[in-house]
């Protein structure tokens, strides 16, 4: 059986006061894929903040290889950084730097590699994700798939073990999202890279997981793998991932007081 | 009941945790030079980004304050004229241009440019930064913004503020004898041997000192008001704006202690 590689132990957060997680626990196994669901604002992007070590859970903790992200030191943090690789949701590309600088800025700031070296490193990153004639462009002369195949190629400039992915698959149409589905599954087969992956698009996710755990307003629902949440009898989950009409989600929705709020008139 | 006092104590506690914030970023920045300029890796990056800083901070500066300067020199010899012609030491505008530049003028007014033109570009830069998530992929790679965003600007705007007020000093003055000489019917020669009888070392050096620390200021507080950004595109013009605004009071205020300061100590 794979070891966890990340824990998430009985984790709350919250901000400005309004509770964003509560009570949240998974393990992440190694070399797994592993897909957070949830509707928006169900709390899935801090999750995967808190596991990257960007925010410090209110309670609770996040332990990576058995070390706690609260207690290590800002050495270690930053170590741990190194070893992980992040696609942002909008692939957050340095707008200032080519395609070719953005991926290679992770090898100029972490490794003594000379320049010519690294140009090959880069224009290999850049052909696995397919953008390797487009390296001297710059992000805003890029679509929005390709923002975001380049953002992957920043994030395993440095071979991570471990690559955290926020919706991936958002806002690209099908067969782009296709190919970065199979980017992570490639990755993940052929690197070994254990990967944890934010999302609300059911086939990206039924692609690209090995288990998949659903959270719904901050609180964990289910972890099971992708054939059990298909074939689940719990109606969240059922209208969650069938995306139907009749469910607790839009009942909940129905029962948010929207005829009290208008008679009583004001803002 | 609250006491009337209380909004003005939590204004002056406002200031008092706004001023320590950025004595906190100040304290970061410097303690970034070392791995930020020395180090072996990512020294490159580093130097690279100095260098861009300072250009685009400073050099592109130098036409609008060579214009202002000049302008100002011109317009105190104008408005000076009169009443010294009364005493019959029309000459002595050459006295009042160079302790005023090369002391209080020149700097201040360079660095109000500078605030314009570089402030509000950083600010807003850093703050578009926060918005499309590219200062948190930047702690995701494990790069510091202190050490690869803010140690670069507030050195190169240091610097080249240091510069900018020499280059303003010289303009401010030959608008001044441009006038003298065209206008006011004194000897070129006359206003130059005058000028450079009038001013001592430590006049030319208080007034660098200043510029120096102006440039530190303009640079500190876009950096951090650039990083502080939440709300979009809306917080970013907030931004810019508390930038300029805040930047220009701050440098009239530190002026007027500097000015205190060398009075009181004779300098």
């Amino acid at each position: 059986m794979a070891k966890p590689v990340i824990q998430v132990q009985d984790v709350c957060k919250a901000f400005d006061g309004r509770s964003v997680l509560e009570g949240v626990c998974l393990e992440v196994l190694e070399g797994e894929t592993l897909v957070i669901l949830g509707g928006s604002g169900s709390g899935k992007s801090t999750l995967l903040r808190l596991m990257m070590g960007n925010l410090r859970p209110d309670s609770g903790q996040v332990r990576v290889l058995n070390k706690s992200l609260g207690d290590i030191s800002a050495q270690e943090l930053a170590d741990y950084r190194k070893s992980i690789g992040v696609l942002f949701q909008s692939g957050a590309l340095f707008n200032s730097m080519s395609v070719a600088d953005n991926v290679a800025l992770p090898l100029r700031e972490h490794t003594d590699l000379p320049e010519d070296t690294l140009a090959i490193m880069v224009k290999i990153k850049l052909e696995l994700v397919g953008l390797r004639e487009h390296a001297a462009k710059m992000p805003a002369q890029l679509s929005g798939g390709m923002k975001k195949r380049a953002g992957l190629a920043r994030a395993i400039a440095l071979d991570p073990s471990i690559l955290f992915y926020d919706e991936p698959s958002a806002g690209l149409d099908p067969y782009t999202s296709a190919e970065i589905d199979q980017l992570i599954i490639d990755l993940n087969r052929k690197l070994g890279v254990t990967s944890v992956v934010v999302t609300h698009e059911m086939d990206s996710a039924f692609r690209i997981a090995h288990r998949m755990v659903l959270l719904d307003r901050g609180r964990f629902v289910v972890c099971a793998t992708p054939e059990e949440i298909r074939n689940s009898t719990d109606p969240l989950v059922r209208q969650f991932v069938y995306g139907l009409l009749d469910g607790p989600l839009t009942q909940r929705r129905r029962a948010g007081g929207y005829e009290v709020d208008l008679l009583s008139g004001g803002t | 009941m609250t006491s009337p006092l209380t909004p003005i104590f939590r204004a002056v506690a406002a200031t008092v945790a706004f001023i320590g914030e950025l004595g906190l970023l100040l304290m970061d920045a410097a303690a970034a030079v070392g791995p930020g300029l020395l180090r072996r890796r990512g020294r490159r990056v580093g130097w690279i980004n100095l260098w861009a800083q300072m250009v685009r901070v400073g050099v592109r500066a130098v036409p609008i304050v060579c214009l202002v300067l000049f302008c100002i020199g011109a317009i105190l010899a104008l408005q000076m004229a009169p009443p010294l012609r009364e005493f019959g030491k029309v000459a002595a505008v050459a006295d009042v241009i160079a302790v005023s530049i090369f002391r209080e003028i020149g700097p201040l007014v360079s660095a109000i440019v500078l605030t314009g033109f570089a402030g509000a570009s950083i600010a807003a830069e850093l703050g578009t930064m926060v918005v499309s998530e590219e200062i948190e992929a930047m702690e995701s790679l494990a790069i510091p913004p202190t050490r690869f965003l803010v140690l670069p600007r507030v050195l190169a705007t240091t610097v080249m503020m240091i510069c900018l007020a020499v280059v303003g000093d010289l303009l401010g003055s030959i608008g001044g004898l441009v006038v003298s000489a065209t206008i006011l019917g004194i000897d070129p020669e006359l206003y130059v041997s005058r000028t450079f009888d009038m001013l001592k070392l430590k006049d030319f050096l208080t007034g660098l000192v200043k510029a120096g620390v102006f440039g530190c200021i303009i640079s500190l507080l876009a950096c951090h008001l650039g990083l502080r950004v939440s709300g979009g595109a809306q917080g970013v013009g907030v931004a810019t704006t508390r930038t300029v605004v805040l930047t220009i009071v701050a440098l009239i205020f530190v002026d007027l202690l500097f000015t205190a300061a060398f009075y009181f100590v004779n300098l």
